[in-house]
């Protein structure tokens, strides 16, 4: 393992401290804690939105912190979902008592571990509300398994659900709109090489030279397929087909475009196959109403990429075109 | 059986050694089917329980088991910090004020740990997560009218290792469906520790 580290135990923390080191004006970090808060949390007169997750991700999700996105981040270990006690300091740190809104990925333990930060603030009379992202289209959506992953798709449900609660939405409109984004977003990713936590030292899993992954998850978990790398062309064509088989759009629909990089792609070829994906959907007389190439939800330092689409409509354009001062999507 | 302060204080400080002796072990269960942190969670949670415990005097079994809980809870993370920590918890709450636990008891107190793991993880028998190895010596106690550490401890390594054959349908490994097959569930290794270091420690009492 070959990382720019102090100690593999406390990249966590050192992270959080750079960060806040490097956003002093958007945010704070809560003493004795992994939660990264607004700088004045609890912003008077309005819901708060906090979500979270394990760490690895970044700017996922602390750089989604600030005015018109989220109140506050829960940072976990790395790929680790935080724990009850860490999520309830962040709902108690934001709530200006017209309530709180969690944005959860969909996975087992930050289900549960949110799940319970909730029973603990309801305990203490905060009224708290909770939405699943689930735009992962490599996973079958079964109600005998955990469902469909969250992903990249997630930043969208932060900066919409934030912008509403920005303008003054209540706990319910907040909810609805955060619930409206994740019916309307769709994602998958792949890589062609893998990622190493720096608390075990090897790799997560290993593709061969001329190998890659299509649908692989953010904490590198097993995909639909494994095959030969192809052209950038063909990737973001499989991509896109993928999440357009999902999302069932008719021709004039609009849409917002993100091509993430996970953490090890250059910019380069976010940009290629960004071409590809625009060139698709302008085919198909689907209409792009705006495009996000860059980090936004990483994997370590994974080389893949994810696609996603989310479908928009004159509401869901508004509150996207909002103003963000969050460090990582400013508006 | 005899569950004590005393006891329970050493069993709780074995599983922490079994834990950080198999810690890359059990990352590595879980890279084959899950995100590859169950051991380094479990070795960083059981660290801070022998921490906790062992600077701390009890008067009772039952807030012993409390602090236990809490602690898995708070260092822990991903899902093993929450189906743990509820686990002991519910133990915990039912043998509220035991100054010590008998085999009626402990049979009660885990019988409700393992309903609070399925509440929990809204996991069921035969979805290879740690129900697998909880819910087969739930069954095992109450077939019993004492406690026999031996059996005790085959009877969780049986259930420990009959997931292996299982296909996840709970947890990370469910995306893997029949591809989880032929691997055991991390989550019911490290339980067996639990459960063999409670053996272990009870026969040491016999």
């Amino acid at each position: 393992m070959k990382k720019i580290i102090n100690d593999p135990n406390l990249v966590v923390r050192d992270m959080l401290d750079g960060f806040v080191a490097a956003y002093p004006r958007e945010v704070r970090l809560l003493p004795g804690t992994t939660v990264i808060a607004r700088v004045d949390a609890p912003a008077a007169n309005k819901v708060g939105l906090v979500s979270g997750g394990g760490s690895g991700h970044e700017p996922a999700h602390a750089g989604y912190v600030g005015e018109g996105m989220l109140d506050a981040a829960v940072a976990g270990e790395v790929f680790t979902s935080p724990t009850p006690d860490q999520v309830l300091e962040g709902i108690k740190a934001v709530d200006a008592g017209e309530g709180v809104l969690l944005v959860i990925k969909n996975y087992t333990g930050d289900v549960m571990n949110f799940d319970m930060a909730a029973e603990l603030a309801e305990a203490e009379g905060i009224r708290v509300e909770q939405v699943i992202v689930n735009d992962d289209v490599a996973v079958e959506d079964s109600s005998f398994t955990t469902g469909r992953r969250g992903i990249a798709g997630t930043v969208f449900v932060h900066k919409l659900a934030g912008a509403k609660a920005e303008a003054g939405g209540t706990l319910a409109e907040v909810k609805a709109v955060a619930e409206k984004t994740i019916k309307n977003v769709r994602s998958i990713g792949m890589a062609i090489t893998p990622c190493t936590v720096p608390a075990a030292g090897t790799p997560s899993f290993t593709l061969e030279e001329n190998e890659m992954e299509i649908g692989i998850g953010i904490h590198g978990e097993p995909g639909i397929e494994r095959k030969a790398i192809t052209s950038a062309e063909d990737i973001a064509g499989e991509l896109t087909e993928k999440v357009l088989d999902d999302l069932k759009l008719e021709s004039e629909s609009e849409v917002a475009v993100m091509v993430n990089g996970l953490g090890g792609t250059p910019e380069m070829e976010l940009y290629i196959v960004n071409k590809k994906v625009n060139e698709i959907l302008t085919n198909r007389g689907i209409r792009i109403y705006d495009t996000f190439v860059g980090e936004y939800m990483t994997s370590l330092e994974m080389a893949g990429i994810s696609v996603t689409l989310l479908k928009l409509d004159d509401e869901l354009k508004e509150l996207l075109d909002a103003k963000s001062k969050a460090p990582a999507f400013r508006r | 059986m005899v569950l004590n302060v005393a006891n329970t204080v050493k069993w709780m400080t074995l599983v922490n050694e079994k834990i950080q002796e198999n810690k890359e072990y059990l990352t590595e269960l879980d890279q084959a089917i899950g995100d590859g942190d169950h051991g380094i969670n479990m070795a960083r949670g059981f660290q801070e329980v022998e921490v906790k415990i062992t600077a701390t005097d009890y008067d009772n079994v039952s807030d012993l088991l409390k602090d236990v809980s809490m602690t898995l809870l708070s260092k822990v993370g991903g899902a093993a910090g929450p189906l743990y920590g509820t686990a002991f918890l519910k133990l915990s709450m039912e043998v509220k004020g035991s100054e010590t636990l008998d085999f009626p008891k402990f049979k009660s107190g885990l019988q409700e740990a393992l309903a609070g793991i399925k509440q929990r993880g809204k996991a069921e028998k035969n979805e290879k997560t740690l129900v697998d190895v909880w819910e087969p010596l739930v069954d095992y106690l109450n077939s019993q009218d004492s406690f026999n550490a031996a059996d005790f401890e085959s009877a969780a390594k049986e259930a420990m290792e009959a997931t292996k054959d299982l296909e996840a349908t709970k947890g990370r490994a469910a995306y893997l469906r029949e591809r989880s097959i032929g691997h055991l569930d991390p989550g019911s290794v490290s339980s067996f520790y639990i459960f063999s270091s409670l053996a272990e420690v009870l026969k040491e009492g016999d």
